[in-house]
Order: structure tokens, then C-alpha cells, then sequence
């Protein structure tokens, strides 16, 4: 392997793991903080790249108000179905709340097929980020640099807002004790709901990032959701700079396995699972839940 | 038994309370005036935690009334019954293990009613000294007397009217029930009305006002602590192990 193309693939793995970890992340704070396994995340991410492929081709708007149509939409979505529906489900088991999430995938799988159809779409680089980027040896395309800057801006603004605002120290206190926190006066389903808000639009954000890079089209949302929950278990369930950490070996570890071993590809992220929780089986930086 | 005492700032009206299927509370009423001290005194598992939960809204009255300054709070989220002026201190502390202490403050910050002298930081480490050398720890690694000054500063924080103290003395060595019990009479001499559930009864006799004595879930006794400090019988019944 030459350095070139070396470099060139750490760059790739990098621009991977970045765009995965915007949606991971929004995975993770909703299960730190709601203790709720949400099935739906990776519709939530298909929805995201959708709207942008509307707003962007069929409206033609630029592609930065894209972005954030997808995240106010997911948003809206979200805070539907917390208010009305999955609210209800706090109190009972883990069981009742995968199946909910699980039905929110059917039934917005086949709205999307109402919506959509089921072609295939493409978004495409957006103007300002069409072009390349000498790095040292190697050439790559400017909108991967753009992901790789957006992910630890992302990481280091969410470590603001949970580690350094009262804001943060409420959310960090309702995965800790939530009847506590309301005998305290917080609004704790208000926080909830918030929350899942917050995490579903990291998701539609996340789907808007990842449309210039991938193809649209039905089951898109399943390999993701597969994909989130391996990098939000090998960083470590409920940790924000695990999941960061669990994106970047998941982006190494697709990246370069595709290289050397092409054959094993769709196999490396769980082999990379699988070895992480032989030696830590609460993730690279999570904690044994007893020593709460 | 509405008493007809309007001065009462709480009124907790035959209340009746139950975990899922088991009930605990047959009936419960108790009043307090403002700036009282009132005791709920029994034995372990007589309801005195649950009448607590009842009055916070942590676990709500299946039956009866609980009159806050006039209006009926026994349906409304705990949230908002903070926010109204009542305060809950519990027993296990429940002190959040993985915020700091000052973090545990922070979040229960709430604003004093107009017009008065509020509770912030400088006044809680100026009650509870200790706090302000560790305001940077994890409260989770707190000893017992530490948790037990945090989770009272904490609830102060929200600048309560009604300070409701479940088993404050449980589990301290005795110098620290000393020093706690300083300090409570110190919040009653601010003018904070207390109710103090308690299995200690010098902690109790010393503070309180009133006492009600509580068994199987129901009000046996009403009395002064010095009518109760005379009437050994009632002790030996009801508070005896």
C-alpha cells in the first residue's frame, strides 16, 4: 500500500466516521438520557436524506436550508410521536417500547413509499463543496472535508451543552434519578421530550449530511440502524465521546476492510463489536452499570 | 375532617394511599401551620415516607385531599408542587452520584418569592460550611453525613415554604444528628414550616411543635411533645421496638 493510498483512505474512514457519528450521537443521548432503544433512529436518517433530495431537487432550494429542513422536520416528527405516543410507554417494559419503535419503522417505511415511490435518488455535492482538496500527496473531494469538520464541532458543542450549561447538568440528572429531579421542580417529561427532539433531528441532519455521499432508496434505514447501534456499543452505551471514538473505528475498520479483505466487509463492524466486548463488555468508555 | 383552623397552610384531607395493589395509608390527616415544626412519628413501615410521596405527588392519593394554601395539589405533578413551595428531602438522599455537588445545587435552583431573602450558594455553604471545601466532588462518593447536609442544601435551593424531612438522623453517627439537628432548628428559626419524619425521638421532641403518631397507616396520637413526653403509655405503644 502506498502512502497515497493510505492517506486517501484515512481520509475516507475519517469523512465515514464523522457522518456516522452526527447520527449516532442523537442514538446515544436518547438512550443515555430516555433509557429508549429507538428502533425508528434509522427511518428517522432515511427521512433526513429524503427531504433534502425534495427540498434540494424538487424545490430546488440550496442545499444548506436542505439541512435543515431535514432536522426541523425530523424534529417535528419527533416531538409527534413522543407527545402522543411513546410517552406512554416510559413506565413500561423494554419489551413494549422496541416494539413501538419498531412499528413507527413500518409505518414510516410505507409512508415513505407513498411519498417517495420507490426509486432510486441521488442529491449530489452541493455547489459551494463541489470541488477537490490537495492533501499532501493525495486529492480528495471538499465536501468529505466539510463532514470531517462538522463531526468534532458537533462532538465538542454537545460536550458544551451536556458537560458546561444547566441545561446539560438537568439532562445528565434525569438519566440519574428522574423522580428525584422532578421532586426538585424540573419538568422531567418536558426534558424527555426535548431530548428525543434533539436526537431524532442529529438523525434527519445525519440523512441529510450522508445524501450527497450515498444512494436514496428503500431499506437505507436498516443498515444504518445496524451500523448506530454497533458504534454506540462499542463506545460504550450512553456515552457521548464513546460514540465518537465507536464511529471512528467503525469508519477505519469498514474503510480499510474494504481494501484488504472485501470479501468480509459486512462482517468487520460486527467482528470489530464482537472483539471490543470480549474486553470491555460496557464499551470503550462506558462504565459497568453497578458502579452507579 | 376539613379543620376549620384557616390559618392551616397545609391540609393533608383522609388520605388514602396505596404501591399497586398493597394500600398504606387509611385515612391521614394532618395540618400545618405556618412556620410549625410538625412530627409524623411510628414505627418503620407505618406510612410515614408514604404520606410524604403523597403530599409531593410521587406517589398520589387514590382518595382525600391535600390543600396547599387553598388549593387541592393531590393530582398535580411533583414538579409543580415544588414549584408551589413545597420541598422534599428524602430519606436514601437520592443525591445524583455523578454530578458534583455544586452541580447537584445548581439543578435545583429555583428563584424565591418576591420579596423575600432566597436561598443561593452563599447562604447554604454559610449553613452547611462543610459543603463549600468539596463543592467539586462527585456526590456519589460523599460519606452519609455529607449526602445527608447536600440533599437538604439541595432542596433549599428551590427556596421551599414547606420543607417536608424524611428520617434526616437515619444511619448518622450520633455527633452528626447533633449537628443536624442544629441545623433544622435553625431553618425552623427562619420561619420555614417542617414536617419531620423521624424514628429518633429526642431528634423529634427537641424540634417539633406538634407530633402525630402513626400506625398501620392511620393517625393514633395528636399531641404536644411534652404531652407526649408525660404520657409514657403512648410511647411504649406506639414507639417502643
Amino acid at each position: 500500500m502506498t502512502l497515497t493510498v493510505f492517506l486517501t483512505n484515512t481520509f475516507y474512514a475519517l469523512a465515514l466516521a464523522m457522518n456516522m457519528f452526527v447520527i449516532a450521537s442523537g442514538l446515544n443521548l436518547i438512550f443515555g438520557v430516555l433509557r429508549v432503544i429507538n428502533f425508528a433512529h434509522g427511518m428517522f436518517y432515511m427521512f433526513g436524506a429524503y427531504i433534502i433530495f425534495t427540498v434540494t431537487k424538487t424545490w430546488g432550494a440550496p442545499f444548506w436550508i436542505g439541512v435543515l429542513a431535514s432536522g426541523a422536520g425530523l424534529a417535528v416528527i419527533a416531538l409527534v410521536i413522543e407527545r402522543f405516543l411513546l410517552r406512554r410507554l416510559y413506565d413500561k417494559e423494554h419489551l413494549m417500547q422496541l416494539l413501538f419503535t419498531f412499528a413507527i419503522v413500518l409505518l414510516m417505511s410505507d409512508a415513505a413509499k407513498m411519498i417517495w415511490g420507490t426509486d432510486q435518488y441521488s442529491v449530489g455535492y452541493p455547489p459551494a463543496l463541489k470541488g477537490a482538496v490537495r492533501l499532501g500527496p493525495t486529492i480528495v473531494p471538499q465536501y468529505l472535508v466539510f463532514l470531517c469538520i462538522v463531526g468534532p464541532l458537533l462532538a465538542i458543542a454537545m460536550w458544551l451543552a451536556v458537560d458546561r450549561t444547566r441545561w446539560g447538568r438537568i439532562v445528565r440528572a434525569a438519566t440519574q434519578d428522574r423522580e428525584m429531579l422532578s421532586a426538585l421542580g424540573v419538568n422531567v417529561p418536558a426534558v424527555y421530550a426535548m431530548v428525543f427532539t434533539i436526537g431524532s433531528a442529529l438523525a434527519g441532519i445525519g440523512g441529510a449530511l450522508a445524501a450527497p455521499r450515498i444512494a436514496l432508496a428503500p431499506g437505507m434505514d436498516a443498515t444504518i440502524i445496524n451500523e448506530c447501534f454497533i458504534i454506540v456499543i462499542i463506545g460504550g452505551l450512553g456515552n457521548m465521546w464513546g460514540s465518537f471514538l465507536g464511529a471512528l473505528a467503525f469508519g477505519f475498520v469498514v474503510q480499510f476492510g474494504t481494501i484488504f479483505v472485501p470479501n468480509w466487509q459486512d462482517v468487520l463492524p460486527y467482528l470489530l463489536m464482537l472483539a471490543v466486548l470480549l474486553i470491555r463488555p460496557w464499551g470503550l468508555l462506558g462504565r459497568p452499570e453497578l458502579s452507579r | 375532617m376539613v379543620d376549620a383552623n384557616s390559618r392551616a397552610e397545609l391540609t393533608v384531607d383522609a388520605i388514602h394511599t396505596a404501591y399497586g395493589l398493597s394500600q398504606v395509608l387509611f385515612g391521614i390527616s394532618i395540618r400545618v401551620d405556618p412556620g410549625e415544626c410538625v412530627a409524623l412519628i411510628g414505627r418503620n413501615g407505618v406510612g410515614k415516607t408514604t404520606t410524604m410521596r403523597s403530599i409531593m405527588g410521587l406517589t398520589p392519593p387514590r382518595q382525600g385531599k391535600v390543600m396547599w394554601k387553598g388549593q387541592d395539589i393531590a393530582r398535580l405533578p411533583p414538579y409543580k408542587i415544588c414549584q408551589l413551595g413545597i420541598g422534599f428531602v428524602p430519606e436514601e438522599r437520592r443525591i445524583f452520584p455523578e454530578l458534583s455537588v455544586w452541580e447537584n445545587l445548581d439543578i435545583a435552583r429555583r428563584p424565591a418569592k418576591a420579596g423575600k431573602q432566597g436561598w443561593s450558594e452563599p447562604e447554604v455553604f454559610a449553613l452547611f460550611p462543610d459543603l463549600e471545601g468539596i463543592r467539586d466532588r462527585r456526590g456519589g462518593v460523599l460519606s452519609g453525613g455529607q449526602q445527608q447536609m447536600l440533599t437538604i442544601a439541595r432542596t433549599l435551593m428551590g427556596n421551599p415554604e414547606l420543607l417536608l424531612l424524611d428520617e434526616p438522623s437515619e444511619g448518622l453517627a450520633p455527633l452528626i444528628v447533633e449537628q443536624l439537628r442544629d441545623k433544622v432548628a435553625q431553618l425552623k428559626a427562619t420561619g420555614l414550616s417542617i414536617v419531620l419524619a423521624e424514628q429518633n425521638l429526642e431528634f423529634v421532641l427537641s424540634l417539633a411543635d406538634r407530633v402525630y403518631i402513626l400506625e398501620k397507616g392511620e393517625v393514633r396520637y395528636t399531641g404536644t411533645p411534652a404531652d407526649l413526653r408525660a404520657n409514657q403509655d403512648i410511647v411504649k405503644q406506639y414507639l417502643t421496638v
